[in-house]
């Protein structure tokens, strides 16, 4: 087929002003933001203290020196913990909210335990759950239980946040709409089928933004583990800090916990979107 | 021949909303129905009058207040009946549709056919594909349901309750919401169905086609049966003066 389109003098007029108007507008956005951040950097750095601040917080010497230590102990520790603790907290979270679900009067005692469990859990400030597993069960001397420092606050950072995600998961499921269980009910599907098959997927979906939201603040609170004595980053960061009265590393190993943080929110952006895409036809 | 559905004194009530202590309002009361193999019956009667929740008590989906529902010979009321054995047998199309909207067309008439009814992948694979295929579906098998059109969402839900071969269908105004093009093409399907010897309750608003398909037509007026027929007489001679006034309004 051809198509002898050819814009009308009206259109031609219409994308021109559109094409002025664009124009000024990038020319204001780049205007403020120049001026914003120039004033902000020049405050800094001519404030009567940067000097000192600069020498403590900034220095490049330390920081280099600093490096390989806080770079091995990231890798070792807060990426490790990072990535063995998500897939369990998941777990943990999807299974202690598709409990409070359940309608089964076998299923009381558990059901009790998963609301008491996501109270206590979390309401405790992390850095105390993280030091009772710590400290407090390798002292009890249990035989059988490991007393590796990684595994027992690994495990805290999955008991605190799991009860977060749970909770998270618990709200994608009230927002399922009822007449989907109504839906699957009619197919002669069991209420664990109905959950697992048509509202769990659902819930989780829906959910995507806080449970990253989540995930990014555990890869921060990976941190925590450094007040049992487990050397990750920070934790290397900051003895490097009380030997040598510099901080600098301090802010290296900070850097290193946002850069790995991005990806993880890109990522999910990305697959969100494209499900999106794929299920409503457009993006 | 012996009734496949038998509905005696359903009464049905959900709790008044709002505040203050009102009486449960009542939403359907003294329903007595039968209904044989083969038969195809269409609920009529203005909005709110019942029809959907009518159907809904009859698969189980709403506690009932009253009454007693049998299925195949089976009191299905009976609390120790278990909903699921009855669902497996009847099918149910909402007037919303309901499709899952996570799964592709197909992924959605496959899972009870698998998931419940033990069929084998492959099989069920065929059998949806088929009948997606003879509702003009088949296009459309791989995509999810919010990017049909609404004609297509809604042949697609008839499509996802027929692969479980009920021996009873349930169809909620599967014709709200379409334009009359769609219209005639969903019910020529209900048509075929009807042929093929399904056993029918529909909910409608189109009496032209209630008039055509129906064996027994009734007439729900504030959630009682006022009146039941086959359409000739119902539509032509009614007995009752409400439902003279109701076909007057729609016809
Ligand atoms: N879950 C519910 N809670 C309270 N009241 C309800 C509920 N569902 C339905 N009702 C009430 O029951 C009555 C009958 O509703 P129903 O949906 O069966 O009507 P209908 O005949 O199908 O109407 P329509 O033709 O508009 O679909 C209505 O007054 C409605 O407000
Ligand atoms: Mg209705």
């Amino acid at each position: 087929m051809t198509d002898a389109w050819a814009p009308s003098a009206r259109q031609l007029e219409r994308a021109s002003v559109e094409r002025r108007r664009r124009r000024q507008r990038a020319l204001v956005a780049a205007a403020v933001t120049v001026v914003v951040f120039a004033v902000a950097i020049v405050g800094t750095l001519s404030s009567p203290g940067w000097q000192r601040v600069q020498e403590t917080f900034f220095s490049w010497h330390h920081m280099r020196a600093a490096l390989p230590d806080i770079w091995r102990a990231f890798w070792k520790y807060n990426v490790t913990m990072f990535l063995v603790a998500e897939p369990l907290i998941l777990a943990v979270g999807i299974a202690v909210a598709v409990t409070r679900h359940t309608v089964s009067p076998w299923l009381t005692p558990l059901r009790i335990v998963a609301v008491a469990y996501t109270d206590l859990f979390r309401g405790l400030p992390t850095i105390l759950v993280v030091t009772l597993f710590g400290l407090g069960i390798p002292a009890l001397q249990l035989t059988g239980v490991t007393n590796s420092l990684f595994w027992l606050t690994l495990v805290a950072l999955v008991l605190c946040y799991g009860a977060y995600v749970a909770e998270v998961i618990r709200a994608g499921i009230d927002s399922v709409h009822p007449t989907q269980r109504a839906s699957a009910e009619a197919l002669a599907l069991s209420r664990g089928q109905a959950m697992w098959h048509v509202i769990l997927p659902q819930a989780l979906r829906r959910v995507v933004p806080p449970l990253v939201n989540d995930f990014v603040s555990l890869q921060k609170d990976t941190a925590l583990v450094g007040v049992v004595g487990v050397f990750e980053a920070l934790k290397v960061a900051s003895d490097y800090g009380n030997y040598h009265f510099n901080y600098s590393p301090m802010v290296l190993a900070g850097v290193f916990f946002v850069v790995i943080t991005v990806p993880i929110a890109r990522l999910t952006d990305w697959l969100s979107a494209r499900a999106r895409r794929r299920e409503w036809g457009r993006g | 021949m012996s009734a496949l559905l038998e509905v005696a004194g359903l009464r049905k009530s959900y709790p008044s909303t709002g505040s203050g202590r009102r009486a449960d309002r009542v939403v359907l009361a003294d329903i007595d129905l039968s209904i044989a193999p083969h038969d195809v019956v269409c609920l009529i009667g203005a909005s709110g009058s019942g029809k959907s929740t009518l159907l809904r008590c009859l698969n189980l989906l709403e506690p009932i207040d009253d009454g007693v529902i049998t299925f195949d010979g089976r009191e299905i009321s009976d609390p120790l009946v278990d909903p699921r054995d009855v669902r497996r047998e009847i099918g149910m199309v909402f007037q919303a549709y309901n499709l899952f909207p996570h799964l592709t067309v197909l992924e959605n008439c496959l899972l009870a056919p698998v998931k419940v009814h033990g069929m084998a992948k492959a099989e069920a694979r065929d059998r949806a594909e088929q009948l997606l295929d003879r509702f003009g579906l088949g296009a459309h098998a791989s995509a999810h349901p919010d990017s049909l059109s609404g004609g297509q969402q809604q042949r697609a839900a008839l499509v996802r309750a027929l692969c479980t071969r009920p021996r009873l269908l349930l169809l909620d105004e599967i014709t709200a919401a379409l334009d009359p093009i769609l219209v005639g093409e969903v019910l020529e399907i209900v048509r075929a169905e009807a042929a093929a010897g399904m056993t029918m309750i529909l909910a409608t608003h189109e009496m032209a086609f209630a008039r055509e398909v129906a064996t027994s037509v009734c007439f729900l007026d504030g959630g009682r049966i006022l009146e039941q027929g086959p359409p000739e007489q119902l539509f032509t001679a009614p007995r009752e003066e409400r439902t003279r006034e109701f076909l007057a309004r729609v016809l």
